[in-house]
């Protein structure tokens, strides 16, 4: 798309929109949010970046291949899932712990290293889909 | 700690198999003497299990699986089990170290023996198998590893298409020995053969029984090759010697076999079990042996005495007296060890002389002594020749069908004719290419390396000393098994020593039988010819007009139901939602009552409303179909805005989200159809599209409009409000019961949604036609040293 205003806000905008996405990721526990929301967030900021800049441009911004992302998304659900085998309780237990990292007590939980696998399936797989579309549309 | 170490012994084929290919690359064909040790290391931990089993004892094992379903990874050793499992370790070590000569510099050798330790490894999992699901698994794995097996050498037609048949007849059978292990489990109500044991009456005499029965025997028939299923067996001599004379002779096809043993107590001694099994036997071994005269190829040639010996084994093991289950498994273990040396001695002549027509050889003696002794000891010993197993195993023939009256004794011609026939064979392979003037071969024949004669040697040896020191091989191999197959307990007493009688006389008629045969073996191979030309396609023919008609079927089916127009996919999906949303309601006459005007509905909630019907209509009156599109967000947002309002801000984000991404994805795929900018459909298409339109809208009302008239049951919504916090260490009980409470379905959800990713990718690069150009971040594409790539 060729409007000059577009073109200068895009990159600001797909910024701000994977920060809020990863925001929204993150903050799911415990208020409105999640990996899936989160994950459609950041696939409508690839595709605002994708309109204004084309596909190439977001193929080498993301450097991986989208579904190599999916790949990986998933791979990180099923041994969150997994991880609890090895503490003797059923599959996808949640297990927790909290580290102090500079005197802040963090919660870290497979719980959430599996809605990031979820974030990861859904960016990658949306994105992929809306890339291959968009991409053929130039030829 | 013997139950974990039959564990290890259960899964080292596997480690091994996984290390081959490593191993191979690094070692060459030396990797042969590391990997034969796993099969070797079994082969001495089960030998430890003999005085236990030939006490009379039974050794099991396992470990709970799926407890809930009653399913367990167990295993029990028998004398039936026991023998198979050393037969498969054993000659497992011989056929990787005989693998190890004879793929010698193949560039695939290294998956060759992954391939053939994956094969191990099923085998010996499908014999000791307790319960029935895990036999069935190692049952379709055998097929599967014997598919890769026969297909190795992929870049033949002829391979590829034996490789395919195996897999479609003997997986066929394994889906109908399935279904005969579900009516097993109904009718006994235990899924464990050890236990079934106990239930054998009350399975005879179910109304079940007749169909259980035909079922297994599918299973047990098709793998084993019998008479009209054996077309696949001849075929799969296309795979390399080792996996001929290791599952196509010694193991794999002797499957069905196993379980016909393994069954016996349970399903055999009924007019059913006595008539199908020796019938399909008899003609199987007649069949066999008649094809086998007509070929002039060495391995052909012994095929066809396989399928004829599977026979044998099948009719002995239907007419379930101790003299008859004797001489099966006496005939099973002698003709594993000389079947197996003979395939590799096939192997042998084919790799040093080039040839392995016996019409073409001649005079090879000289040149290799070793494998001539192999064979000719091997020979003998298939020949039923006195000092030999095999002879054992002819006589307890007799003994068993010499018995007097008129079936026993059609059925005892049927085994003359057959043995004597493979007397003839056995020595037109054993000893033919040996003798007489010599040939002059595609290649100089000599004697080859320890590698490959090591195995045909010891097999062969075997077979000699079983026979020679019998009441040790019948105390620990052939009573404990003929106790299990027969369900009580039998002593095998048969001795080398002949001693007049009629199985005597009948054996020297064999001989005779056999020799005048073997005579005239190159005039008899002619007219074999002919018959068969005369009697037309076999069933060889008709697997490949039934595989044609099954694509032609299919073709015609997707053509029915697929024919490429989205209008009619549209107009069936939607006709269908309004049929199934409609249909109950007007069946059972439960329509919702007509709900009240709400009152006091704030103005802002209105104006929602308002916008979304709005929208509504922006869709209907849109000139084109982008503006189209983009209208349809509209109401889309409105709806995601009431839905905030009402309290739901997960799926508010949600629906915001999903229709942005709706509208984008929908106008990039419009583009790409060639479709006019405007929509213009004749007034009897819009006219039935828009009823079908209303009609999903009015299923969708009522459908809510019901539900919401019942009682709303808040049990889950309190579970999930009081405990998520407590349990799961989260506030947004949406997000908790997404990821936490039922993250088992999420797990699968997500799967499904990388899955699609996958699929409608491929489909759009069909469409684009050929294959799409690398993208910029493709790693190979960037890097182009050939060697990065795996």
């Amino acid at each position: 798309m060729n409007t000059l205003i577009f073109r200068t806000v895009a990159p600001f905008l797909t910024a701000l929109m994977l920060l809020f996405s990863i925001f929204i990721l993150l903050r799911g526990h415990n208020e409105p949010g999640g990996g899936f929301i989160g994950g459609l967030i950041a696939v409508s900021a690839l595709a605002i970046y994708g309109i204004a800049y084309g596909v190439a441009a977001v193929r080498r911004a993301i450097r991986f291949h989208p579904l190599s992302i999916a790949g990986f998304g998933l791979m990180l659900s099923t041994l969150s899932g997994l991880l609890s085998v090895f503490a003797g309780v059923p599959f996808m237990t949640g297990l927790w712990i909290a580290p102090r990292l500079f005197g802040v007590e963090v919660p870290l939980s497979t719980v959430m290293s599996f809605d990031i696998g979820v974030y990861l399936v859904v960016v990658g797989a949306i994105t992929s889909i809306a890339l291959a579309l968009e991409e053929k549309e130039s030829d | 700690m013997i139950a974990q170490l039959t564990l290890v012994c259960l899964f080292l084929p596997f480690v091994a198999a996984l290390a081959a290919p490593v191993l191979t690359r690094h070692l060459g064909h030396r990797a042969a003497w590391l990997l034969c040790l796993a099969p070797a290391l079994s082969f001495l931990f089960f030998t430890g299990f003999l005085p236990e089993v030939s006490a009379g004892e039974v050794v099991t094992g396992g470990y709970a699986w799926a407890p809930s379903f009653n399913l367990s990874f167990s295993w029990f050793l028998d004398g039936l089990s026991l023998t198979f499992a050393l037969l498969i370790t054993g000659i497992g070590t011989l056929i990787v170290l005989y693998a190890g000569g004879y793929m010698k510099g193949h560039p695939q050798q290294g998956r060759f023996f992954s391939f053939i330790l994956l094969f191990m490894g099923a085998m010996l999992g499908l014999v000791v198998s307790d319960s029935f699901l895990m036999l069935f698994v190692y049952w379709e794995l055998t097929s599967i590893t014997s598919f890769l097996l026969i297909g190795f050498d992929h870049q033949r037609a002829a391979a590829r298409r034996a490789a395919l048949q195996a897999l479609v007849i003997t997986g066929g059978g394994g889906l109908l020995l399935l279904a005969g292990l579900i009516f097993l489990w109904n009718v006994s109500g235990v899924t464990q053969l050890s236990l079934l044991v106990h239930f054998g009456e009350g399975v005879r005499e179910s109304p079940f029984y007749l169909a259980t029965l035909l079922l297994i025997l599918g299973g047990c028939f098709t793998k084993s090759a019998q008479f009209p299923f054996h077309a696949w067996l001849p075929n799969a001599m296309e795979a390399p010697t080792p996996v001929s004379a290791y599952l196509h002779s010694a193991t794999m096809v002797k499957a069905g076999v196993y379980l016909l043993m393994r069954l016996n107590p349970v399903l055999g001694g009924t007019a059913a079990w006595e008539i199908l099994l020796p019938f399909a036997g008899g003609i199987t071994l007649i069949a066999g042996t008649f094809l086998g005269l007509r070929q002039s190829d060495l391995k052909l040639m012994l095929a066809y005495t396989t399928m004829a010996s599977l026979g044998l084994l099948v009719m002995l093991t239907g007419f379930d007296t101790p003299h008859a289950v004797t001489a099966a498994v006496l005939y099973l273990v002698a003709h594993s060890l000389f079947k197996g040396a003979l395939f590799m001695v096939a192997g042998i002549i084919d790799h040093e002389a080039g040839t392995r027509d016996v019409t073409r050889l001649g005079g090879l003696a000289k040149a290799m002594p070793v494998t001539f002794a192999a064979a000719l000891l091997a020979a003998l010993s298939m020949g039923g020749l006195p000092l030999f197993f095999g002879f054992l195993a002819k006589e307890e023939i007799y003994y068993a069908l010499a018995g007097g009256n008129p079936r026993a004794l059609l059925f005892c011609g049927v085994a003359i004719l057959g043995n004597a026939l493979m007397f003839a064979l056995a020595f037109a392979v054993g000893l033919k290419p040996f003798v007489g003037r010599p040939v002059e071969t595609p290649k100089p024949a000599h004697e080859r390396p320890l590698l490959l004669w090591l195995g045909p040697v010891a097999l062969a040896a075997l077979g000699l000393l079983a026979g020679l020191f019998s009441p040790v091989a019948h105390r620990f191999i052939s009573s404990p098994m003929a106790s299990a197959v027969q369900g009580e307990p039998v002593t095998v007493t048969i001795s080398t020593v002949p001693h007049l009688g009629v199985p005597l006389l009948l054996s020297l008629l064999t001989v005779a039988l056999g020799l005048l045969v073997y005579g005239q073996i190159d005039r008899l191979r002619g007219l074999m010819q002919q018959v068969v030309e005369a009697i037309g396609p076999g069933p060889d023919r008709g697997f490949d007009a039934a595989l044609a008609g099954l694509v032609r079927l299919s073709v015609r089916i997707t053509r029915l139901i697929q024919p490429g127009r989205l209008d009619l996919y549209m107009t069936a999906t939607f006709l269908i939602l309004a049929a199934t949303l409609l249909a109950p309601p007007f069946v059972y006459g439960e329509w919702p009552a007509m709900p009240r005007m709400p009152s006091g509905v704030p103005i802002h909630e209105w104006a929602f409303f308002a916008i979304a019907l709005l929208g509504l209509v922006a869709v209907l009156r849109a000139q084109n179909r982008l503006t189209a599109i983009v209208s349809l967000g509209i109401q889309g947002f409105a709806v995601a805005v009431i839905f905030l309002l009402f309290g739901a801000p997960d799926l508010s984000f949600t629906q915001f989200m999903v229709e942005t991404l709706s509208v984008v994805i929908l106008a990039l795929a419009i583009t790409r159809l060639s479709l006019t900018p405007s929509d213009r459909r004749p007034l009897g298409q819009m006219l039935m599209d828009g009823t079908i339109a209303v009609a999903c809208g009015l299923g969708f009302t009522l459908l809510l409009l019901k539900t919401t008239e019942g009682v709303f049951d808040a049990r889950l919504t309190e579970f999930f409000n009081a405990y998520s916090k407590v349990i799961a260490h989260g506030a947004n009980v949406v997000n908790v019961i997404i990821v936490d409470f039922r993250g088992t379905d999420t797990l699968g959800e997500i799967a499904v949604v990388m899955v699609t990713g996958l699929a409608i990718l491929a489909l759009i690069r069909i469409r684009a036609g050929g294959p799409q150009r690398p993208a910029d971040n493709d790693p190979y594409a960037a890097e182009p040293q050939a060697g990065e790539r795996p």
